[in-house]
């Protein structure tokens, strides 16, 4: 990625790390004050490319250069806020800019069927300040910074999922049991963060490490740990603490549950890894004990009773929801395993399954854009009215089946081989069973999509239409990725390993 | 004769006495208590008080609710503004990081660029915190009928 850091002056490449969040921060004040919906989606368009531009050119100097460490105002660390990035948050910081830019694409046509005109350029506005939140969580290296994205991250959130009131009104019920959940792991998050003030007097992560190493551990962090596990793992979907999702992911706009499907739990997800082994070491006690006890046990249970839920839903996003919540059981796993192997496993299912569910979301978005499909039963026949979109869908759909050719079988391979090495024999049977389980709920939507016949509207068949562009490509290149990188599986996975690496030291 | 004369009166008297006292905190956070949040908090109160004594429509005469959109934006934009500035005023010769506000003003002495910076950054929060509160009045007012006099 040379190549992007040499398109900039030499003097702004060093800004780079500021710019990604600065961007769309001011885009947001800018696309409030934009008279209609089109002029609201440019300015978004705008920030999205500028901000993939610039997480990848983070991303490139990190892989070249090593960590990078910004200090805001010039202000030294600890004393000042610093932007900490190293090889794991700058693959999600990639990951993040590049998903919002595919996603914005596809809002285009998306919002503008589903949002009324009047609000559009507000909608867009309060998506810019949600992406700013994520990729601040993302970049930042101070614990209580990472607490303020998150809430700029989730009540901007709120408010998009309760815009899908426009087309079914439980979005604003969805959208506030999501507030009130989402407010209670932000309250713990930060009681959390305040504990570890508490024992350590600092705030930045890195330094904060450092003093409990130095200071050992005592009943103030061990409580410390407690609280921010319970926040992040509410905000990363983490089993029994997952029931905001479906419904948020059912009824928010389409636009909205693709985006926050491929980035919104991910960054939560990091978060919880940054805390778990760079502020608390993964060889002390405690931490080692939650890996094996709650983390693997959690990812486990996961996998098997949300994917058992997902076999039996109606609503075809609903399905996917709970689907999500077993593919961050597999995260979970992997994290669990505590060896920097699982853990790239994990890291490695965390990026394909924003590609794979960034392309299912699209796809329904698009099927719901043109017959208003929101259910199981309504994708009837869509493989002969819109073949491009349910051919997308197919491969994503097997894709996250984990059947070979996709991407989907390359993590689960990986995973299951860090469980071998581990010795877990009993989690490459659950991993098993639940892919299983996962080819039970794809299955039933691929035979609705491809066996069944289109409904007839007073005897007409309906006819085929094609999607638009502007869904056709940003679907098409992620179903096109998720085919791509299990030929050139060595991409994704090198990227996984060196962020495993950067947090674990390689062992 | 109007049911509400001394209200009226004594409001019209308080309103640009709230105003002027808002920006004695807003420039007084310098060297006290205060700043901008306390200062838009109440600013916004000023007219929240006038739109309570003389009605939401005359209040969204003087002040339209438009303006309340483009001053949320508006203080965003002045305090990232600054960071951005910072970012292309080289101090010394030198590029600085983002809202590093020595770069606004030469004289290191007396870190005047650190008072200056402050100083913009904070009328940038007045202008947004202003204008969302009085967003979120506006919001919250326009949605229930106006009580009659009789129920007063």
């Amino acid at each position: 990625m040379d190549f992007l850091v040499n398109l900039l002056p030499s003097g702004l490449a060093h800004h780079a790390p500021a710019l990604v969040i600065v961007i769309p921060l001011v885009a947001a004040a800018v696309a409030a004050l934009m008279p209609n919906g089109r002029l609201g989606w440019i300015v978004a368009m705008v920030t999205a490319s500028l901000v993939a531009f610039f997480s990848l050119v983070v991303l490139g100097l990190v892989l070249s250069d090593g960590l990078i460490s910004y200090h805001m105002g010039g202000w030294e660390p600890p004393y000042g806020i610093e932007l900490r990035v190293d090889a794991l948050n700058a693959v999600v910081l990639a990951l993040v800019g590049v998903m919002g830019l595919l996603c914005v694409i596809f809002a285009l046509p998306s919002v503008g069927d589903e949002i009324e005109e009047g609000k559009q350029a507000l909608f867009y506005s309060a998506f810019l300040v949600a992406l700013a939140g994520l990729l601040g969580v993302t970049i930042t290296g101070d614990a209580f910074n990472v607490f303020v994205f998150l809430e700029i991250s989730s009540i901007s959130t709120y408010t998009i999922i309760a815009m899908g009131a426009g087309k079914d009104r439980r979005a604003l019920t969805a959208s506030y049991n999501y507030l009130i959940l989402g407010t209670i792991g932000a309250t713990f998050f930060v009681i959390g963060v305040g504990f570890l003030y508490m024992a350590t007097g600092s705030l930045n992560m890195a330094d904060i490490g450092q003093i409990l190493q130095e200071q050992g551990y005592n009943r103030v962090t061990q409580a410390a740990f407690a609280f921010i596990v319970v926040g992040l793992g509410l905000k990363a979907a983490m089993f029994p603490l997952h029931v905001w999702l479906p419904n948020a992911y059912a009824f928010a706009p389409n636009f909205v549950t693709a985006f926050l499907a491929s980035t919104a739990t991910k960054v939560a997800f990091y978060a919880l890894i940054r805390f778990l082994f760079s502020v608390f070491h993964p060889d002390v006690a405690f931490v080692e004990l939650s890996f094996t006890w709650v983390f693997a046990a959690v990812g486990v249970i996961a996998m098997m009773v949300a994917s058992s839920q997902a076999i039996f839903q109606t609503d075809a996003r609903r399905l996917l929801a709970y689907s999500s919540v077993a593919q961050v059981g597999y995260m979970m796993l992997g994290l669990g395993m505590g060896t920097a192997a699982g853990l790239s496993a994990g890291i490695l299912h965390l990026i394909n399954h924003a590609i794979m569910k960034g392309a299912l979301f699209m796809a329904l978005g698009a099927f719901a854009l043109h017959f208003g499909v929101r259910q199981i039963r309504d994708l009837n026949g869509l493989g002969r009215t819109m073949p491009a979109s349910a051919g997308a869908f197919t491969i994503a759909g097997l894709s996250l089946v984990g059947v070979p050719l996709t991407i989907g079988f390359t993590s689960k391979w990986y995973l299951i081989t860090a469980a071998l090495e581990r010795g877990w024999w009993w989690a490459v049977a659950a991993l098993i069973i639940s892919s299983l389980m996962a080819l039970a709920y794809v299955a039933r939507m691929l035979s609705a999509i491809w066996m069944e016949s289109p409904p007839e509207h007073h005897g007409a068949k309906p006819a085929a239409r094609h999607a638009f562009y502007m869904v056709l490509v940003p679907m098409g290149i992620l179903a096109f990725a998720n085919l791509y990188f299990f030929f050139h599986a060595d991409v994704l996975v090198g990227l996984a390993e060196a962020a495993a690496n950067a947090v674990t030291g390689g062992h | 004769m109007n049911p509400h004369l001394i209200l009226r009166v004594v409001s019209k008297l308080l309103i640009p006495m709230i105003v002027v006292f808002g920006f004695y905190v807003q420039f007084h956070g310098d060297y006290g208590p205060g700043g901008g949040f306390q200062a838009g908090v109440i600013i916004a109160v000023s007219v929240i008080l006038y739109a309570l004594i003389f009605g939401i429509e005359e209040a969204q005469k003087a002040v339209p609710p438009n303006v309340a959109r483009i001053g949320a934006a508006t203080g965003v934009l002045i305090y990232a503004g600054v960071g951005v500035a910072t970012l292309f005023l080289p101090f010394a010769g030198e590029a600085v990081n983002f809202l590093d506000y020595d770069a606004l003003h030469p004289d290191q002495g007396h870190h005047s660029g650190q008072h200056y910076g402050i100083l913009l950054i904070e009328l940038g929060v007045l202008t947004t915190v202003a204008s969302v509160m009085l967003a979120i009045f506006y919001a919250f007012a326009g949605r229930v009928p106006d009580i009659p006099d009789e129920e007063w």
